[in-house]
């Protein structure tokens, strides 16, 4: 038999090559399942390179986070669910594991088993599981900032302003163009819920997978001519709604874009189209941010940057990357406080993001004002509380044109509850209780400090 | 007019026109499925390497017609390659065989464009301004318009080509019957090479104005899933074919989104095109213009 | 002209039933015992669900020489139905949702082989398209199939037979090792039954099947029938002991060349070829990029190692067809045989 044996021996071979890396004492590792090629590589280049250079960041200037260095390394994944797989697996075993950042929906829905069952916190910022919210029912899952519903609160938030007040709303028109997945359909209930309680008329248009062709969907809009196009995309989709839009004689300042539709590289293929575009962000683009500076200084200015085109620093993926890796390494520096200075378990990590509280004082002393507004995670609420911004595309650049907005939680909060009480039934879990926790943790603490003494 | 009327007006020419794109690529097809029984899966890999390629040469300061040229030239060595590496060892193997050497091909093209030219996302502006015409009521777009004229003035060459040249002339008498041209002593590996090289120029047309609609991106490889319902609608060898069928499928799938699309959920583009392909074919097998042959039996 | 699978004869199976059980003594026996978790998780669980659903799909193109390119449609109505029944019909036994999943894929790919009755090669091919397009959207679009799920991504019933759990690593190797070992038997039983001769008799001349009084068209669906069924049930391992998730996107195109690719490469009709394929489809990619980040480093841009491996994994396919166009089984079959010679 000599397949099995030569396939066997190649298997072997793969598995030990799988292994490397010693573990060291004092270090924490971040395994990357990154995306830099394929369709949506331009989104895994900026974010996985943000990411990478704020680690970097830290490990130069500081020498790790309290003296524990941050390691990683990256695994491909094409933004494919088995490849993402493969790398969770390959990579599971490494010591020291802070958290996974996959920034995939379809790979974060894979893991979710699998991470809970390793215990280790699973980060899928601005994205992920809508009930995951519910740290209750999904202990390890972190939404963080922004989940698909606070999105759909948030723009519906922003209209009103440009109307002058949620009040105006009423007998508006919505057009919300969504890409024909998952992912797109998930908020089409949120928007029935708003336009319902806010009183204006909502259409929702499905635009096909990949969306490379929107000429009927557009001119439905124009036989529609709504007050406001939401654009709900991904990849070349958004390029080609802009375009579409123009043809069809729709004015770009009259379309907002989501968190999926707000990046340099859904605007930039659309050329002239996009001059007046507007689109959400949890993260302000740009870089001057001192903590975006302080990576050109000491990462960029000594080659040790991640983005091969040095005019993508402070681009929206560079910045939502350099973001996730603010919020990461203050989870760790929280737990460290907690835990002692030391490479903490994947479960220590969690409990540093259940208390990643960071106020707009500890958000300027990180260099990052402005950059983005605060985040306050708790056991019960794994998104913290994102505050949104709205960015418009001047044909160079995305300048900022609101306010930091809130989107309405509370009314939201019930749905989320009853999405994540029925998987905790489907799963037979129970849900965590939080109060207790809390106070257990007040309870160590204080014997801590006795102890001290 | 009427609005209601205006409106379809303007979603039948949405449509015809967005069908003319959707020819352009599958004329690549045709080309190559014509003379070597070979449906060229690499044809998208292709459309996407001549973009990339062209749009990285305007970026780095070369004039819009060297940079052409340059990209032209790419093109015809990338469609020689493969027709000398891959196709010609190939010979006398299965069509199937060959489909997958094809997907193979495409394989390496996407590879080595992403690794060549990177993964950002480029913009490409022919300087063409897209602001629509108005034509009573109904808009048009400008850029459609232009691309159509393109499509047209590439097959009114290919026609050219194929009636006057004595390559062009080869060329039918392999489509028509391989064994009576190789007897009459045409050389098959030249004529071979020739339609590689043709295909890789189409790709680049096609490369150049999809381009310009979609940005330059790696999703570029993807519009040949808009080709394949034309080709079987059009029949896989027939130019003629593909440009009748690429408007009927425009067309149609335009409308049915638009009318249809509210009855039963929208999103159906994706694969009302197939179907209506398919519809058609049960009621005339040999396609449109194709030709009867065992193949659709 | 020849049609448009002209396949050399089946070579003689040098796999006897001692082979056969040897193999079986290693998958059942030494590999649960030694192999690592990565190992299952990563590499057997899905070159077990790859190779069935080659084998399903080599039943259709192999042997009956017809030509899909919607075969991940199918693995996805096998999933979307497994979990419809699980989570529709309490209490029903996993293997009964199973069986029911590949029954529904088989309707399915039942209805969508009408085609081939009027159509041939590349026309058939492209025209299961519609069935590969129309399946994603349907699942995308009716809410119900997702059980609503606001996301429309669903997670995988537990594996649990008969009170026994086949949770962990090993169990969700060894549950679809007994799946996919139990349908190779049965198939390789159907393609030596008159049933298979008839396919195969479609294959090699429609006419000549004809005149011998094979039913042709009902012959025809039968293979799109039972090939969806197979594939199907490669749908469900695929999703409930590998992924652990079902996602419309992840049966896509790509994925139903991926299938058409292992049975190529593999061998076109031959049982073998499927597992052969998938081995190489599978573990060749992996070994690859473990290869290049052990020759550059673990801090090397995994973007240009991935384009470098998928120009090396396009060139091989090229070179493995121009060099072996009957597939690796061909060349193992060869190979074995020279090893007799010269022993």
């Amino acid at each position: 038999m000599p397949r099995s044996t030569s396939i066997r021996a190649l298997l072997a071979g793969a598995a030990l090559l799988a292994l490397g890396a010693g573990a060291s004492a004092d270090e924490q590792y971040f395994p990357l399942q990154s995306y830099r090629v394929g369709p949506y590589a331009a989104g895994g280049t900026g974010f996985f390179g943000g990411f990478i250079d704020y680690l970097n960041l830290v490990n130069s200037r500081d020498g790790g986070v309290n003296g524990v260095k941050l390691t990683w390394s990256e695994g491909e994944t094409q933004y494919e669910v088995e490849r993402g797989v493969e790398v969770y697996e390959r990579l599971k075993s490494r010591p020291g594991i802070a958290a996974w950042n996959p920034l995939s929906v379809g790979i974060a829905y894979a893991m979710i088993d699998r991470i809970t069952a390793d215990k280790v916190p699973l980060i899928t910022i601005n994205h992920g599981r809508t009930d995951s919210t519910d740290g209750r029912v999904f202990p390890f899952v972190f939404p963080l900032l922004l989940n698909p519903y606070s999105e759909t609160s948030g723009i519906v938030e922003y209209l009103a302003t440009r109307e002058g007040g949620l009040d105006k709303l009423k007998g508006k028109t919505i057009a919300v163009l969504y890409h024909g997945s998952p992912y797109g359909k998930e908020t089409i209930p949120i928007y029935e819920l708003l336009s319902k309680k806010y009183g204006f008329k909502v259409e929702q248009i499905e635009v096909p997978h990949p969306g490379n062709e929107q000429q009927s969907q557009w001119l439905t809009i124009r036989r529609l001519r709504p007050d406001y196009v939401v654009l709900r995309g991904w990849g070349v989709m958004n390029p080609v709604a802009l375009k579409t839009a123009q043809k069809t004689g729709f004015p770009a300042n009259r379309i907002v874009g989501n968190v999926w539709s707000n990046s340099e590289e859904d605007v930039i293929p659309a050329a002239d189209a996009a001059k007046g575009y507007v689109a959400i962000t949890t993260q302000a683009s740009g870089a001057q941010y001192p903590v975006i500076q302080e990576i050109v200084r000491t990462v960029y200015d000594k080659g040790a940057g991640n983005l091969s085109d040095k005019k993508r620093i402070g681009s929206v993926y560079h910045n939502l990357g350099v973001l996730n890796g603010i919020l990461n390494v203050e989870a760790v520096r929280i737990a460290q406080a907690k835990f002692g200075h030391r490479t903490l378990t994947g479960d220590e990590v969690r409990w540093g993001f259940e208390h990643l509280r960071l106020d707009e004082a500890r958000v300027e002393a990180l260099g990052a004002k402005g950059l983005f507004h605060s985040i306050n995670v708790t056991c019960a609420n794994h998104e913290g509380e994102g505050r949104v911004t709205f960015q418009q595309w001047d044909g160079t650049q995305w300048k900022v044109v609101s306010d930091w907005i809130k989107p309405d939680w509370a009314s939201l909060r019930p749905i989320i509850e009853a999405s994540s009480t029925a998987y905790a039934k489907e799963r037979g879990l129970t849900p965590r209780d939080c109060a207790a926790e809390e106070q257990a943790d007040i309870q160590s603490g204080k014997r801590a400090s006795v102890d001290g003494k | 007019m009427n609005p209601e009327l205006s409106f379809f007006v303007e979603v039948v020419v949405g449509g015809l026109l967005s069908g003319v794109m959707y020819a352009l690529v599958a004329i690549g097809f045709v080309l190559i499925y014509k003379t070597s029984g070979v449906l060229n899966f690499a044809q998208g890999a292709m459309v996407l390497f001549a973009a990339l390629t062209f749009v990285s040469l305007v970026e780095w300061g070369l004039p819009f017609p060297a940079a052409l040229i340059a990209t032209l030239a790419v093109m015809v060595v990338v469609g020689l390659a493969v027709e000398r590496a891959v196709l010609r060892p190939l010979v006398n193997q299965p069509p199937i065989t060959l489909f997958m050497a094809t997907l193979g091909v495409a394989y390496v093209i996407e590879g080595a464009a992403q690794l060549v030219w990177g993964t950002q996302v480029h913009g490409l502006d022919l300087g063409i301004d897209d602001t629509p015409l108005e034509f009573g009521g109904v808009l048009v777009s400008r850029f459609d318009l232009f691309a159509a004229a393109v499509a047209g003035l590439m097959v009114a060459l290919l026609t050219l080509f194929f009636r006057y040249t004595r390559t062009g002339l080869a060329f039918r008498a392999v489509a028509d019957d391989p064994l009576a041209a190789l007897s009459i002593g045409l050389r098959l590996p030249r004529i071979w090479s020739a339609v590689w090289i043709a295909s890789g120029i189409v790709a680049l047309v096609a490369g150049l104005l999809w381009g310009a609609r979609l940005g330059v991106q790696f999703s570029l490889s993807l519009v040949v899933l808009k080709a394949l319902p034309v080709l079987v609608l059009g029949g896989f060898d027939s130019i003629a074919g593909a440009i009748v069928a690429g408007l009927i499928v425009g067309a149609a799938e335009k409308l049915a989104e638009v009318y249809l699309g509210p009855f039963i959920g929208g999103g159906i583009e994706g694969w009302i095109a197939y179907v209506a392909a398919l519809a058609l074919l049960l009621i005339r097998p040999s396609g449109l213009l194709g030709q009867r042959s065992v193949e659709r039996a | 002209m020849s049609t448009a699978l002209d396949l050399p004869a089946k070579p003689r199976d040098l796999s006897g039933p001692v082979g056969i059980a040897l193999l079986l003594a290693l998958a059942f026996g030494l590999v649960p015992l030694t192999a690592s978790d990565y190992l299952f998780e990563a590499i057997l669980t899905p070159f077990l669900a790859l190779a069935l659903a080659g084998l399903g799909l080599n039943l259709l193109t192999g042997y009956a020489g017809l030509l899909s390119l919607g075969s991940s449609a199918f693995m996805a109505v096998g999933a979307y139905a497994a979990f419809n029944l699980s989570l529709r019909v309490p209490g029903l036994p996993l293997p009964v949702s199973i069986l029911g999943a590949g029954l529904v894929a088989a309707a399915a790919g039942l209805v969508a082989g009408l085609p081939s009755l009027r159509l041939k090669g590349f026309y058939l091919a492209v025209s299961t398209l519609a069935a590969q397009f129309f399946v994603a959207w349907a699942l995308n679009r009716i809410g119900w199939l997702s059980n609503d799920s606001p996301s429309g991504v669903i997670n995988a019933p537990r594996l649990v037979v008969a009170g026994q759990s086949f949770e962990d690593a090993r169990g969700r190797y060894l549950f679809s090792l007994a799946i996919v070992s139990f349908l190779t038997f049965a198939t390789g039983r159907l393609v030596n039954s008159p049933t298979g001769r008839n396919l195969v008799a479609i294959r090699d001349s429609e006419v000549a099947a004809r005149i011998v009084g094979v039913k042709v068209a009902r012959t025809k669906l039968l293979a799109f029938a039972l090939s969806c069924f197979i594939v199907g049930i490669a749908g469900v391992l695929w999703a409930f002991a590998y992924l652990r998730t079902v996602e419309p996107a992840g049966f896509n195109l790509d994925r139903s060349f991926q299938i058409l690719f292992i049975v190529i490469i593999g061998g076109l009709g031959t049982l073998r070829g499927a597992f052969l394929g998938a081995g190489f489809i599978v573990v060749l990619p992996l070994v690859l990029s473990r290869l290049g980040a052990a020759l550059l480093g673990d801090s090397f841009d995994s973007g240009t190692l991935e384009m470098v491996q998928r120009i090396v994994l396009g060139a091989l396919i090229v070179i493995v067809l121009i060099r072996e166009p009957a597939g690796l089984s061909a060349l193992l079959h060869r190979t074995a045989r020279r090893l007799r010679l010269s022993a």
